[in-house]
């Protein structure tokens, strides 16, 4: 005879209904804050580790190797220094590297990245589950004024093959020195694929020398002005880049390879493993992570204390309630179930509600993380891992109904049928 | 039925940590389909007795026989389910789970006692009987019960305890909330359902102006030798 409980506490919930409605919320909402803390983190982390996925070493000047991956992959903070174009292309040449494909950093277009690389940029590199880059329309760079523009660069700013853009120097959204003497046209426009590859702008490395041919330290030569029908005249060879990502022949070459790239005498050079890298990046801010985890897992344990708040505070009035049930024949077992299924139906409903509320959510904001952050949110109602939580959460309302329930329980046994206060 | 309907003997019963037993009754009996008016004013032990009829105390030592079986033999959960099945009990008042439909509190027994559910057959076509007989119309059944009157809980109630046809009522008091025309009316519907049901009734009240309308009549106070002298 359990079902006659169900109605009983489906017409006691119905009958607290704001109470019950503001616990639901409060529920809801905390469960949304615990479980959107966790997608932000994973799908964070498989965002970024989308965007480094073929490539083997990346090198670049020495300093810290976070910093490295950082600027280098995810367009996060500026390169401090710059290597010799030279050193590099002698790595190109080595008998373990398979590809190299080199990256020139530091102009923008309208708060966009401009990477200056080569035709292999658009061979080697991967992106996601080892996916290669596609055209979405249009092809690679060929001549000098010719750029390749990312997916979400495309869409936001309207850009098909033909159009024509102008570079900024300097990264900055509102950039007053504009390469405006040395326009470029959009030759192909790339295939969305969840990276910081979506929010660049791509040229070749002879597009880089040529439009600081007459500029020097930051800023425009005075009086010197080299239109752009002339740049050809000029040589083009890149002497500066600011890192290289290298693909290798064999992976289990890549220790190898990164000492002796470490150790090579001249200027100082360093390479990385991106995934190790990633993983030490993850570690400075698992701290963060894990308080802001902690924070919200205690966010829940508020919106559930709340709950046995509320019903235990209901349950004085309930007494009466509760002497009737056992003088109809419940039993002290058939009142703890009775309460117990109350507090758990409402968390679980909460719980229910904040998933809905967090899918809601994701879809609504996904848009922007991506385009502002490069985060990158699978949509989908609830995946395994957040499946565990929810389910950590309803365990642990269980564990906080026992409390009303006991009381109850406590009560109808010394209530019997009337009720002596 | 042979057996009668209660039937003690040297009946103690002391509440945990009291010095003395609140009650004590050396005989007492209530014979099938018989109405008793058991007058019990308070202080006399009238609530332990019943929680002692109704299962849901267990007496301290003596013989408590109820419609032929030994409560004091059996658990906790099988009294209850006895109470469950055989004993409508009306009190004297706030009788409804309020948020209940007057429809739903006359039926509620039937959700713990899979008897009496059989007893009443079409359990809806037995709560619109028994409220047609205690004179509650059908629109009134639909509302929640806290939105009655005191006088229509009380016959809501009456039809809570009569369905199922348990074979014994208990009644605490469920006349003093009502005023005295609504007493007499709610006592005659009460007795005649009983007879109807051939239900026994222990009615126990402090209103001894009542007592005249019942096959016998029986004092708390001097069966129970417990009991404290009062005023």
């Amino acid at each position: 005879m359990r079902l006659p409980l169900w109605h009983l506490t489906l017409a006691s919930i119905r009958n607290r209904g704001l109470a019950t409605g503001l616990t639901l919320v409060a529920i809801a909402l905390s469960v949304a804050l615990l479980l959107g803390v966790e997608r932000l983190r994973n799908d964070a982390r498989a965002s970024f580790a989308n965007s480094v996925s073929g490539t083997d070493l990346i090198a670049g000047a020495r300093g810290g190797p976070v910093s490295l991956l950082l600027y280098s992959v995810f367009h996060i903070g500026d390169a401090t220094q710059d290597v010799d174009a030279a050193r590099v292309d002698a790595l190109r040449r080595h008998k373990e590297v398979a590809w190299l494909v080199p990256l020139s950093l530091g102009d923008s277009h309208r708060g966009y990245r401009v990477v200056g690389t080569t035709t292999g940029f658009f061979a080697h590199v991967r992106t996601g589950d080892r996916q290669p880059l596609r055209f979405a329309a249009g092809q690679a760079f060929d001549g000098v004024f010719d750029a390749v523009v990312g997916a979400e660069v495309a869409e936001a700013l309207g850009y098909a093959p033909g159009a024509r853009i102008v570079l900024s120097h300097g990264a900055g959204e509102f950039s007053a020195a504009e390469h405006a003497d040395k326009p470029f046209t959009v030759t192909g426009v790339l295939a969305r694929t969840g990276t910081p590859i979506d929010r660049s702008v791509l040229v070749g490395l002879a597009a880089i020398e040529a439009i600081h041919l007459d500029w020097q330290g930051g800023s425009r030569i005075p009086g010197v002005e080299i239109p752009a029908r002339f740049v050809s005249k000029f040589d083009l060879t890149p002497r500066r880049v600011t890192a290289a990502l290298i693909g290798l022949e064999r992976r289990t070459a890549v220790f190898r390879l990164q000492r002796e790239i470490n150790a090579s005498a001249g200027e100082p050079l360093m390479a990385i493993l991106p995934g190790v890298t990633l993983d030490e990046l993850w570690r400075v801010v698992g701290g963060v992570e894990r308080a802001l985890l902690a924070v919200s897992a205690f966010v829940v344990a508020v919106g559930l204390a709340g709950l046995v708040a509320t019903v235990v505070s209901s349950l004085s009035a309930r007494r009466r309630e509760l002497a009737i049930l056992r003088a109809l024949g419940a039993g002290p077992g058939d009142i703890f179930v009775l309460l117990m299924s109350e507090s758990v139906l409402l968390a679980t409903a909460g719980g229910m509600l904040g998933v809905l509320l967090l899918w809601a959510l994701s879809a609504g904001l996904a848009p922007w993380l991506m385009a502002r952050h490069g985060v990158q949110l699978v949509p989908r109602l609830l995946d395994q891992r957040e499946s565990m939580w929810l389910a950590a959460v309803v365990v642990a309302a269980v564990l906080a109904s026992l409390v009303p329930a006991w009381r109850a329980y406590r009560y109808s046994l010394a209530d019997g049928m009337t009720v002596r206060l | 039925m042979s057996a009668d309907a209660v039937s003690l003997s040297a009946l103690r019963y002391r509440w945990p940590g009291a010095a003395r037993a609140c009650l004590d009754i050396a005989d007492f009996t209530l014979a099938a389909g018989e109405r008793l008016f058991l007058h019990g004013p308070s202080g006399s032990g009238k609530t332990t007795l019943l929680s002692l009829i109704g299962g849901v105390l267990r007496p301290e030592g003596g013989k408590l026989r109820v419609l032929g079986t030994e409560l004091a033999a059996l658990g906790g959960p099988r009294r209850d389910r006895f109470r469950a099945d055989h004993i409508g009990i009306i009190f004297q008042q706030f009788n409804l789970i309020p948020y209940l439909s007057g429809a739903d509190n006359i039926a509620l027994p039937c959700r713990f006692s899979p008897l009496r559910a059989q007893r009443a057959g079409n359990v809806s076509a037995a709560v619109a009987r028994l409220a047609a007989h205690l004179d509650l119309p059908a629109g009134l059944l639909a509302r929640p019960a806290a939105e009655l009157s005191v006088g229509q809980q009380q016959r809501v109630a009456a039809a809570r305890a009569l369905i199922g046809a348990p074979a014994l009522v208990i009644a605490d008091e469920p006349t003093s909330s009502l005023d005295a025309a609504r007493q007499d009316a709610f006592l005659a519907l009460l007795l005649a359902e009983c007879t109807a049901a051939g239900a026994s009734l222990l009615f126990v009240s402090h209103d001894l102006r009542l007592a005249g309308r019942f096959d016998r009549q029986a004092a708390l106070t001097e069966l129970n030798h417990a009991a404290e002298v009062e005023a």
